[in-house]
């Protein structure tokens, strides 16, 4: 096997060394009432080759981008991602390290997080972001509980408008603990109703997401001000799609504490749902609050200037079961790539990228406003919108996949209050002629 | 090779990304506008983030300039103890960006995702089988979410018998997670303390398990490369309290093919994918955290579960018993298919992979015994652990060899884990090790062992080859300076 | 680490099993950590103290003291309440290190029970229990 180096020969000298018979006699210190008597029934190792037709064979059975129009968001994004992101990413000295826990030889890892936490600072107009957590939804569950923690509350209140997926992970981290999620209705417009937050109680935190699962913007300005009109409850807010802040403004610009959500749409593959990159950023007076690493700058014996993991003490290696979280590790790979593709796009192409990925999901709302299927909800959306089919639309859903177009998410199963509701997607990924063609049939 | 092999190399400096740049320049090809713009309420619209605007070679430069400042696996030996940083097969890559798989939307239908279902589905079945556990989630996204997943299951199992229970026991050898995971749970964690030659007392653990403890979490073989000998032991009298045994797979690569670990009385287990089955390390992640149960506890796993009806592949969330989602959607899939890519790869060898793990940790015990004080003389399993006690004589530390060991081109062990080993050297060098390499690491280690009589300086000043020297770790604390 | 002899350990506070002093001060009895303490903590990088207002008893947890590794709990020598805390550590933690007695003390408390101070340590005592 060429990922075993070891010869008969090898193997001989070493059990030489230690005294041993044979390579089972290594194993002496397991009890024999503890040793496996039957053979693993694994397959016979594949060559390389045999793997490549093999998983090729797999991949064939996938109805995936490009070949599928996929008007299919709901937090997973189809964008491009630069050829340059993927090679770099494959730079084996990043890709093979671990956990830069000796940084002198761990800079190249560093940096490039310390520039992650700061372009993330930037996108979402915040004080401080970690090296990332899991992906949107457990940060969204970990925002919560460190509201929790930073209050010494123990309710919540999440919006109906927040992924209904995220919202269960949520469920899952909160069922064990004594600590409780309410949640918010959503109003007419599409957006969050937070009319009835001051019977409530207590709340440790509140939590919106923005653009919301229906695509419409929320109006975080004024949250804020209903929010903190409770000097103790943090303002979190959650996101599944990032480029929207290439146009919108920023969490941290409406009032914010923590702002949280997925950052797969920036150079990660979908890869059906994982891995994301949850995007973690709080104000500067909760940082040691925070749960995840945390990359620093200091100076090394000769004053030159390099990177550290810092405020370590409050993660699970140090605090064990007074943790912030139990979290060790951090997307390391995902967050480089994000950086990769921040860096390649820069400030000028995340504007235009942006408003491209608006105006298109525009056209496509417009038309079918048109065609007389408007959407339900009236506020603004970015790239993602709720659309209306009366009668029905699973015929036409049907007709339109056989052309390998995916015309959007049948919303039924998440919110049964519209089953007759759909939600759509438009990225850069799909053009005018692509959206024109998706029209084209719902209008026969 | 006679000489060191760290030397300065040619190294670039590089300053950050925001220093770089100019307003306008674009390192991304950005698709042709072929809709009218629109307007969108100004209450609403930002100025965009301040990026710098960088060429496509800038960020090129940039990044390959900044990759050559680390050390990987690719680089050289990283024996870094419990990490197990084996290498990472570059086929898992070619296939993890199979258009079908990486373009694949999570929420398609299930006729669309056949292939990924079929795979996620047959990796079960083969996690199951290594691990003498047949019923499996891949869902966890990471180790530390897997022992998570594995104390809502441990609290879900005591509710749903009506008697919900508030502690959990745990050894004092074992990872900080272990503790923080029960936390999270609300589980109080109650420590058991290692008897003399490392390993679990069945009468230490009599002694604490009682009918409001939900049960143990057991890293076996343990943070000192020691095999639990007395597992069926500890086992039975958890079990006989009606609590469960939580494994905590991180060192599983010891002993694939050679323990059964569903069979020496282990209820819940989770595995490193990035440990044992080789997906990538990336600098700390993305990982995967699979947990493998018995079948009693298959109920509880997270939903959706991935089942097979004659030859086609579904999702089921219809388990009322379930914890419910630890992902938005099933996990971390692109790290999933390079373990199952691995697994293909070796199939039956994969016993041989713990086999040479644990002749090449056994090999440098042996070698190193004389020059390192090795707290625990018995024969290891795929770690082993040394410390500095002969070296603290001549004021030299723990710290202060492994970072000489980074002149000598190696990645050091892991360093002071675990706790309970004062100046603990922790060694595992993978089965990925050819014998050459490991003489070579072990004639650094006996150099840097010489060099700590004869010139305890060399090694306080140490490294010298890298970029940057040691670092101000205080001073970054005191003032944390968290971005530019 | 200083041997036991280089300890500054003053005569005019008392000490807790635990490390911590405490000296009353007026109206008020003023709480900090040993020269010991410190001095095996290594480099404090962040001292965690409670709200102005807050009640604790004697043993209770009231703060943490931080180094770059690690992690310690500050416990109460004698019950009280919080009047004051030393805001100047939030930036210069390091006076924990270089002044645990005068600029490096964490907090101010009303005592809820004067007599519980006399129970506590004396330099003496103290330096007993460090020789062990």
């Amino acid at each position: 096997m060429r990922y075993l180096p070891h010869t008969q020969e090898d193997i001989q000298q070493m059990l030489q060394v230690m005294g041993a018979a044979d390579l089972d006699a290594l194993f002496s210190s397991i009890p024999d009432d503890c040793r496996r008597k039957d053979e693993m029934a694994l397959p016979d190792p594949l060559t390389e080759w045999e793997l490549n037709g093999h998983m090729d064979g797999l991949a064939s059975l996938m109805g995936a981008s490009p070949a599928c129009k996929v008007f299919m968001g709901a937090g997973s994004y189809s964008h491009y991602i630069p050829e340059i992101t993927r090679q770099l990413l494959l730079r084996s000295e990043f890709f093979t390290a671990y956990t830069p826990y000796q940084p002198e030889i761990s800079q190249g890892t560093l940096q490039t997080i310390y520039e992650y936490q700061t372009l993330v600072t930037r996108l979402l107009g915040m004080d401080v972001a970690n090296a990332s957590m899991y992906d949107g939804a457990s940060g969204l569950a970990e925002a919560l509980l460190m509201t929790i923690r930073v209050s010494r509350r123990k309710r919540v209140a999440v919006s109906h408008a927040v992924h209904p997926l995220y919202r269960r992970v949520v469920e899952t981290y909160f069922a064990p603990t004594e600590f409780e999620v309410v949640e918010l209705p959503v109003a007419a417009d599409g957006r969050t109703d937070l009319s009835g937050l001051k019977d409530l109680g207590e709340l440790a935190g509140v939590a919106l997401q923005s653009p919301n699962f229906f695509g419409c913007i929320e109006d975080l300005e004024a949250a804020k001000k209903s929010i903190h009109a409770d000097k103790k409850t943090l303002f979190v807010v959650a996101f599944s799609e990032p480029l929207a802040y290439g146009l919108l403004k920023s969490p941290g610009a409406c009032g914010a504490d923590i702002a949280c959500g997925e950052g797969q749409s920036f150079g990660i593959p979908q890869s059906f749902g994982g891995p994301g990159l949850g995007m973690f950023a709080a104000r500067q007076q909760l940082v040691r609050a925070m749960p995840g690493r945390l990359i620093g700058k200091t100076v090394d014996r000769d004053g030159k200037t390099g990177f550290v993991l810092t405020l370590a003490t409050r993660e699970q290696h140090i605090r064990r079961e007074k943790a912030t979280s139990n979290i060790c590790s951090n997307q390391g790979l995902c967050a480089t790539a994000a950086t990769m593709y921040m860096a390649a796009m820069g400030g000028t192409g995340i504007r235009e990228l942006s408003r491209l990925n608006r105006d298109r999901a525009e056209y496509l709302k417009s038309s079918l406003a048109a065609a007389g299927y408007p959407s339900p909800f009236s506020a603004p959306t970015f790239n993602e919108f709720v659309v209306r089919f009366p009668n029905g639309f699973a015929d036409t859903w049907q007709a339109l996949l056989e052309k390998k177009i995916v015309a959007g998410l049948h919303l039924g199963p998440y919110y049964p209050e519209l089953s007759d509701c759909w939600l759509m997607c438009v990225t850069e990924t799909l053009s005018k002629n692509d959206i024109d063609a998706l029209v084209k049939e719902v209008v026969k | 090779m006679k000489e060191k092999m760290g030397t300065t190399g040619l190294i670039f400096n590089e300053p950050l990304l925001w220093e770089k740049g100019s307003p306008g320049r674009k390192g991304l090809s950005l698709p042709r506008r072929d809709v009218d713009e629109t307007s969108l309420d100004e209450s609403l619209a930002g100025d965009g983030p301040d990026f710098p605007d960088l060429s496509e070679l800038d960020v090129v430069r940039h990044f390959t300039k900044l990759s050559q400042w680390n050390f990987g696996v690719d680089s050289g030996m990283y024996p870094l103890g419990s990490c197990t940083m084996k290498y990472n097969p570059k086929t898992n890559e070619r296939q993890a960006s199979i258009p079908g798989f990486a373009g694949a939307h999570p929420l398609l239908p299930e006729s669309l995702s056949q292939g990924a279902l079929a795979l996620m589905h047959d990796l079960q079945g083969y996690l199951g089988e290594i691990t003498g556990l047949p019923a499996v989630t891949l869902q966890p996204a990471a180790g530390s979410q897997g022992e998570l997943t594995g104390m809502l299951i441990f609290s879900a199992y005591h509710k749903n018998k009506g008697a919900p229970r508030t502690k959990v026991l745990i050894p004092d050898t074992a990872h900080g997670t272990n503790p923080a995971s029960a936390a999270l749970c609300g589980f109080k964690a109650v420590p058991v303390k290692s008897g003399p030659d490392g390993v679990l007392l069945p009468e230490t653990v009599a002694e604490l398990m009682d009918e409001d403890t939900a049960g143990i979490m057991i890293t076996n073989p343990n943070t000192l490369g020691l095999f639990e000998h007395n597992i069926r032991k500890v086992a039975a009298i958890v079990h006989e309290k009606g609590g469960l045994v939580y494994g905590d797979g991180a060192n599983m690569n010891a002993v694939m093919g050679i323990v059964n670990i569903g069979d020496i009385g282990v209820d819940v287990l989770h595995l490193n994918l990035h440990k044992t089955f080789s997906t990538p390390h990336g600098g700390g992640g993305p990982g995967a955290g699979p947990v493998c149960v018995t079948p009693e506890l298959e109920p509880f796993l997270p939903v959706p579960r991935v089942v097979k009806d004659g030859d086609t592949y579904r999702l089921d969330e219809n388990c009322p018993l379930s914890v419910g989602k630890v992902h938005a959607f099933f996990g971390n899939f692109g790290i999933l298919l390079r373990a199952y890519s691995y697994i293909l790869s070796l199939g039956k060898h994969l016993k041989e992979v713990s086999q040479y793990a644990v002749l090449n940790a056994n090999y440098i015990k042996e070698k190193l015994k004389g020059h390192y004080h090795l707290p625990y003389d018995r024969p290891c399993m795929h770690e082993c652990v040394f410390t500095d006690k002969r070296q603290q004589e001549h004021h030299v530390a723990t710290l202060d060899i492994a970072k000489r060991l980074m002149d000598h081109g190696f990645h050091p062990p892991t360093i002071y884990f675990p706790l309970v080993v004062s100046g603990a050297i922790m060694i595992e060098p993978t089965e990925s090790e050819s014998k050459e390499t490991l003489d070579q690491f072990i004639d650094a280690m006996k150099q840097i062992a010489q060099e700590a009589v004869d010139c305890p300086d060399c090694l306080h000043e140490s490294p010298q080859f890298p970029k940057v020297r040691r670092l101000d770790e205080t001073a970054a604390a005191r003032n944390p300076c968290l971005r530019g | 680490m200083k041997a036991i002899s280089e300890l500054k350990l003053p005569e005019d506070v008392r000490y807790t099993d635990d490390h911590e002093w405490a000296k009353k001060n007026g109206n008020v009895v003023r709480i900090g950590i040993s020269d010991y303490a410190q001095d095996q903590l290594g480099d404090i990088v962040f001292v965690e103290l409670p709200e102005v207002g807050s009640t604790f008893d004697k043993g209770e947890e009231f703060g943490t003291v931080e180094s770059v590794k690690a992690v310690s709990e500050l416990y109460m020598p004698i019950g009280g309440e919080v009047t004051a805390i030393n805001e100047a550590l939030a930036d210069e933690p390091e006076r924990v290190n270089s002044d645990p007695y005068d600029s490096g003390w964490m907090m101010e408390i009303k005592a809820s029970d004067p007599a519980e101070l006399e129970a506590l340590k004396s330099k003496a005592d103290y330096l007993e229990m460090l020789k062990g």
